[in-house]
């Protein structure tokens, strides 16, 4: 990779009571990519994505963001250096508005500038094609509109790194397209780390992918080379 | 969403309100609505880390009585006119509620509730164990003659109702000013889902702090504001029931509402009042109004007007 790493993990590891969920996992994340993180279920994705947003402290090892050493860094203050996470399991605020919700993150870099903070808010929710449901409580939407209501609130952050977590679980095949749109559009401008099941969107959207496989990772490369490749292969269909 | 123009004019027209009530009630309903505005800034202190915030303290005694005490002390044992020691029961206030807050905000949830209390227990215990300048249970009065502000008697009726409303208007526009930045949203974001505000970038253990602080000097507020113009000070305001006595007020009125405190003070007050000319039982009314109250508004009044009428309502 010619350009420089946005993201970088060095010898990360975590170990929950005995388990050992990353064993030495090494990451590159070069900037503007577009980057999917698949493995077999327990393979350590959710883990290798708590670590860099701050949710889970690594056992050892470190991570640098844009160069800064961030591994002992508060959640909060990653976010605001650009990072945006969107949970795995909904997680909304569930009695506020559709709109509030999104405008609580706009909120955090654009200070209360009212007309400022409605125009991003509307123009991050017209990206995932909820505009219309702006009005309504978070909690009253239907899953597929929380999914994509998550995706807006990190979208409103314009984040420099953007790391969603199954963002197309529950989503219709329609959404699931517009999904594949957005991030289309999005790269470029926004570096991506996607975590996802979904091989079509997988081979669709990422530039290139990282297979992880008990808490280490078994092989990177361009979405054919995955295809081909015999240990992927054997990591998938040996589970099946 | 946004309409401050319908905000503006409900907060101008409970102020304006209030300023009427003057003019049209009798010299004791004057008098009970001074006194209902005092308490209703205590009241908002505590819905403002309670309704807005979601964090439930069960110590808020302690931030009202440092707040009484230190303008009661300053004036009895320091000799303090009342704008200094005002200032000097705002800063006990402060004081007190910054340092519990810095131990009891490492807990929450139940924690948070029994540290809370466990702290203004202490607090009210210190305060008996210093009877010698506090006079404990029993009080002390704090002299007419003292009470004057700017050559003006605060024991007068008159004088009273307007320095009662002018604390009680300051703390409501602070209120209704506060929710509407994006701090106050932000408290709203951590009562619904802390670990989700955290993960917009939000410091959320610096938010929590600086709600309490401002929760405690509202109540430290409405506690100096109550010695000096009710003449007295005593531990029976550092008990436990004055812990109560807001959380029941802000459930009543309406949490998370800005006229909620107001409304479920002066409901409380009212209810105890008119119930107890009719019969000696009036605390089982009270309480069944309140058992009423809650089964079928459990977002109290301010907070049913708000789901049925109102969706606006700050």
């Amino acid at each position: 990779m010619a350009s420089v790493s946005l993201l970088e993990t060095r010898q990360v590891c975590k170990n929950f009571g005995g388990l050992d969920a990353l064993v030495n996992v090494d990451f590159d994340l070069p900037g503007g990519q577009v980057r999917a993180l698949i493995g077999p279920n327990g393979a350590g994705k959710s883990t290798l994505v708590g670590t860099i947003c701050g949710r889970i402290k690594p056992t050892s090892g470190s991570i640098l963001f844009d160069g800064q050493e961030i591994t002992q860094m508060a959640t909060h203050r990653r976010i605001c250096l650009g990072i945006a996470y969107t949970f795995q399991i909904t997680s909304v605020f569930s009695r506020l508005t559709a709109f509030e919700n999104v405008a609580l993150g706009v909120r955090r870099i654009h200070g209360n500038r009212r007309h400022k903070v409605r125009g991003l808010v509307m123009e991050a929710l017209e990206r995932v094609n909820i505009a219309d449901l702006a009005r309504q409580r978070a909690g009253d939407l239907s899953y597929g509109h929380q999914r994509l209501l998550e995706i807006a609130m990190g979208l409103g952050q314009s984040p420099v790194l953007f790391i969603m977590d199954e963002p197309t679980q529950g989503l219709s095949e329609g959404e699931i397209e517009g999904f594949k749109e957005l991030i289309r559009s999005l790269s470029g401008q926004t570096t991506i780390l996607l975590i996802e099941h979904n091989m079509n969107v997988v081979m669709e959207t990422a530039q290139y992918i990282t297979v992880l496989n008990s808490g280490s990772v078994l092989a990177e490369g361009t979405g054919d080379e995955m295809r081909r490749n015999k240990q992927v292969q054997a990591a998938y269909l040996g589970r099946n | 969403m946004i309409r401050p123009s319908r905000d503006v004019s409900l907060h101008a027209g409970v102020l304006a309100a209030l300023l009427l009530l003057f003019f049209v009630t009798s010299a004791y309903h004057n008098g009970n609505l001074a006194r209902i505005m005092v308490l209703a800034v205590f009241a908002m202190g505590y819905n403002f880390l309670f309704g807005y915030t979601g964090l439930l303290s069960l110590g808020h005694a302690l931030f009202f009585s440092a707040g009484m005490y230190g303008l009661g002390i300053s004036m009895n044992h320091l000799d303090m006119t009342v704008l200094p020691a005002f200032g000097m029961g705002i800063l006990a206030s402060l004081a007190v509620t910054g340092a519990i807050g810095f131990l009891a905000l490492r807990t929450s949830g139940v924690a948070f509730m029994i540290v809370t209390l466990m702290f203004a227990q202490a607090g009210y215990l210190t305060i008996l164990l210093f009877g010698k300048y506090t006079r404990g249970d029993e009080g002390f009065v704090i002299q007419q003659a003292e009470r004057t502000l700017f050559g003006i008697d605060l024991t007068d009726p008159t004088n009273r109702y307007f320095a009662a409303f002018a604390l009680f208007a300051v703390s409501y526009l602070f209120i209704a000013w506060a929710v509407r930045t994006s701090f106050g949203r932000c408290l709203v974001a951590i009562r619904e889902n802390e670990a989700r505000a955290r993960m917009l970038g939000y410091d959320t253990a610096r938010h929590k702090y600086l709600a309490l602080l401002a929760s405690g000097v509202l109540s430290g507020a409405s506690g100096a504001g109550y010695a000096l113009l009710f003449g007295y000070a005593g531990a029976t305001f550092a008990s436990v029931q004055y812990s109560i006595l807001p959380l029941l007020w802000v459930l009543l009125g309406g949490a998370g509402t800005t006229i909620g405190p107001l409304v479920g003070t002066a409901f409380a007050f009212y209810l105890v009042d008119v119930s107890s000319e009719f019969t000696s039982a009036y605390l089982l009314v009270v309480g069944a109004t309140i058992v009423f109250l809650t089964l079928f508004f459990p977002q109290g009044l301010s907070g049913e007007l708000r789901r049925r009428l109102a969706p606006w309502l700050p």
